[in-house]
């Protein structure tokens, strides 16, 4: 058992993830990102870092799948909106109201029971395929529901949504205050983050890296393969189902454009800018996505800041493959390379 | 070292300066010599795209010929742009008035952003939001917000005096109803019903959702024992119906919603051109308007814009945006641009205004602020080479409830793709 955690490990190490830096490191952003809403305007606490946090809790759903299970899922925004619009339909004061009555504190589990079961069906669904299969089964199931929502107006009021989901009171303070918002969103964040970077180093996170790098021989060794792809597609659609509680809560209600193909595109532009490669890739890249989404039309021409926000997009990616993760590993890479009189540290 | 203290100190330095300029933007907002700030929201991408270009337009027009003045305080603009979606509007008002610290919003265009701004109005003090066009009728009619402002007519009174018409005048017993499948049709469809079933008329009708491409099976569930086909769609929608109903053979006689017949659908090139003549419509607008005030308001918007990518005549939203822009520098002008007060004597002005809009009909507010006016009948006929929407007929200041007892039309519900107002009273 040992060895075989001892190989996987290996592997881990050589794509580059130095697991002594990261804990430090995000201790470092986490109190960082604790202090900082003191001397930035309320507006980038909440609209630019919280709603950055919000979108990377999504991102990192994807990341997590891409990352350790090699499965690129473009079902994770759907499966976030399958969360906000539970918890849209069962809240009270939303509308219109559809069940209404139900509080948050039972509403908010049922949404995130939603989403991980969601998440099973669509790992379940997709089961048997890889790779460009597997992105185009998600796609499928992404822009299904997305249509399927959109026309149904029983249940989740068609194009237009549910509006009016204030969100929950926390500590008697409303959730509309931006700084309960922000600093609920950044709690969930960090517990979401510190629950990715623990369940990768379980067993049952390694024998999904093992899936990622050799399904043949995992399988060989015994381990039900298949079974450990839903399982991940369960977590990731509860990683999921709380960006989009907290999506809606944001937004004051939700509406199929929320889970659309435009914003299930984003999330996967932000993944990618960030880098697939760890999971504070996702953050990075949804920070970057949300500043350009904002200022973007003040830098550049009103009628074409689209242009400018893709051709960044574009570059970050031609520059670096791997997203800005990635120039950041080469960077230390550079900097590590200088002292020559250093040994190398792990070998490639 | 060195390095790091420059660093520091540039950081610190860059901080202040910062602080500096949101204190220095926010101080002055009270001070009579300060511009004010108005932020404009329409949709520069996405379905209605050339409408939100026209509103700017015709809201630009207006402000250059005032010296982008109003009541002695020179006039700022920043501009901002959704995609037709709650939430994407919603983030956008947010930026302007947390980021861009703007005085009030003139916008937004469609109907399910309008609703998300009202409900985000709920949440400010000292702001103000006029729509700019959107024509939800919910907006203002049930649950409104103090500092919400409409001085449009919505998309249910636009279609005062056409249901009437073509059950009476044309004599048509049965139509079908094509229509988007959200909330802007669903008060355009409310309103036509409730004239056209009232007079013994029976309707079908086919909703899909907003940005559908292909409608080839709505055409083909079209019934054949409807006399005449209302199509109640928009923006690149209308477009791509009115295409592929042309190019299906199809020959009903057409009835318009008011972002139908409109220039945005007339100016574009297709084979659905030829149908639309002598389709009849009803709405606030038309491009040919016997009236001094219109003509003079066309002729400055073509002198402005004919060779900038303006339309033949300015379109609905630009006029809907135009009359937004015109009540906010009525009431700064009467209120001698004071917004101390968070604005209290600036919405007073502006729940008091009688103006006459472009068209020359008069406007004032209910008490939901929500505009009362006048809405005119059109048909489509050829002038000059161009398909053009001419008034033929007009209803006097039509309120939101299209004269129906206020209590009694609530007591219909909010219109949907159940509730469509098709009620019988035979």
């Amino acid at each position: 058992m040992s060895e075989r955690t001892g190989a996987v490990r290996t592997g881990l190490a050589a794509r580059g993830v130095r697991s002594a830096w990261v804990l430090p490191a995000s201790l470092a952003l986490l109190a960082v990102l604790l202090v900082l809403p003191a001397v930035i305007p309320p507006f980038f606490t909440a609209n630019i870092l919280g709603r950055a946090i919000v979108f990377g809790i999504i991102a990192m759903s994807m990341t997590f799948l891409a990352t350790y299970g090699g499965f690129v899922s473009l079902a994770q925004m759907m499966v976030a909106g399958i969360a906000g619009y539970t918890v849209a339909v069962l809240v009270p004061g939303a509308v219109p109201s559809i069940v209404g009555g139900v509080p948050y504190a039972v509403a908010i589990p049922l949404g995130l029971l939603a989403a991980t079961a969601m998440g099973l069906l669509v790992g379940a669904i997709a089961v048997r395929t890889q790779g460009i299969y597997l992105l185009m089964i998600t796609l499928a199931l992404a822009v299904g529901v997305h249509l399927f929502i959109q026309t149904n107006i029983a249940w989740f009021n068609g194009y237009e949504g549910i509006r009016n989901v204030v969100g929950p009171e926390i500590l008697g303070l409303p959730f509309r205050n931006t700084y309960v918002f922000y600093y609920t969103a950044l709690v969930v964040a960090a517990v979401l983050y510190a629950m990715v970077l623990y369940v990768v180093r379980t067993p049952f996170g390694l024998a999904l890296q093992g899936i990622r790098d050799n399904v043949r021989r995992v399988n060989a060794l015994g381990y039900h393969a298949a079974l450990h792809r839903i399982a991940a597609f369960g977590i990731a659609g509860f990683i999921a189902g709380w960006g989009g509680l907290l999506a809606t809560f944001y937004n004051i209600g939700i509406s199929p454009g929320t889970i659309g193909l435009g914003a299930t595109v984003n999330i996967l532009v932000m993944a990618v800018i960030g880098g697939l490669g760890h999971p504070i890739g996702a953050f990075i890249g949804a920070l970057i996505f949300v500043v350009f989404d904002t200022f973007a039309a003040d830098l550049y021409d009103r009628d074409r800041f689209n242009t400018l926000i893709g051709a960044i997009f574009l570059a970050i990616v031609l520059v670096s493959p791997d997203g800005v993760l990635g120039i950041a590993r080469r960077l230390g890479r550079l900097l590590q390379r200088r002292p020559a009189a250093q040994p190398a540290e792990a070998p490639r | 070292m060195d390095f790091r203290m420059d660093r520091r100190k540039l950081l610190l330095g860059a901080l202040g300066a910062g602080a500096a300029a949101t204190t220095g933007l926010r101080m002055p907002a009270y001070a009579q010599n300060a511009p004010i700030r108005i932020g404009w929201l329409a949709t520069l991408e996405g379905p209605f795209a050339t409408g939100g270009q026209d509103g700017f337009r015709c809201m630009q027009m207006l402000l250059e010929e005032n010296n982008n003045q109003a009541g002695g305080r020179r006039i700022e603009v920043v501009r901002e742009s959704s995609n037709a979606q709650a939430d994407v509007a919603l983030a956008r008002a947010r930026k302007l008035i947390e980021q861009d610290n703007v005085d009030m919003i003139l916008g937004p265009l469609s109907g399910a952003e309008g609703i998300a701004l009202r409900d985000y109005s709920r949440t400010l003090t000292g702001k103000t939001i006029i729509n700019g066009s959107s024509g939800a009728s919910d907006t203002t009619l049930r649950n409104p917000s103090p500092n919400f402002f409409r001085f449009n007519t919505d998309g249910t009174q636009w279609m005062a005096g056409l249901g009437n018409y073509v059950r009476r005048t044309l004599n048509v017993q049965e139509v079908a109803v094509v229509a988007g499948d959200y909330a802007f049709p669903y008060a355009q469809v409310f309103g036509f019903s409730l004239e056209f079933c009232r007079a013994g008329g029976r309707a079908t009708y086919l909703w899909s959702p907003l940005g559908t491409t292909d409608y080839s099976s709505i055409i083909a569930r079209i019934p054949r024992s409807a006399g005449a086909l209302v199509v109640i769609h928009g923006g690149s929608d209308g477009l791509a119906f009115m295409t592929q109903y042309a190019q299906a053979g199809g020959n009903l006689p057409l009835i318009g919603g008011s972002i139908m017949a409109d220039q945005s659908m007339l100016s574009a090139r297709g084979p659905h051109r030829r149908l639309m003549v002598g389709m009849v419509s009803a709405g606030p607008i038309a491009d040919v308007h016997d009236d001094p005030m219109w003509n003079d308001f066309v002729a400055r918007y073509r002198r402005r814009w004919s060779n900038q990518g303006g339309f033949a005549s300015p379109s609905i939203h630009g006029f809907n945006f135009y009359t937004a822009q015109q009540a906010a520098l009525l009431a700064l002008n009467e209120v001698r641009g004071d917004l101390s007060g968070n604005q209290a004597a600036f919405q007073r002005a502006l729940s008091g205004l009688r103006f006459k809009n472009a068209m020359g009909a008069d406007v004032h507010l209910d008490h939901n602020r929500q505009a009362v006016s006048d809405i005119f009948l059109n048909r489509i006929e050829e002038r000059g080479g161009q398909a053009a929407t001419v008034t033929f007929a007009r209803a006097a200041q039509v309120n939101q409830t299209l004269g129906v007892p206020e209590a009694q039309f609530l007591a219909l519900g909010a219109p949907s793709r159940d509730n469509t107002g098709c009620i019988a009273t035979s």
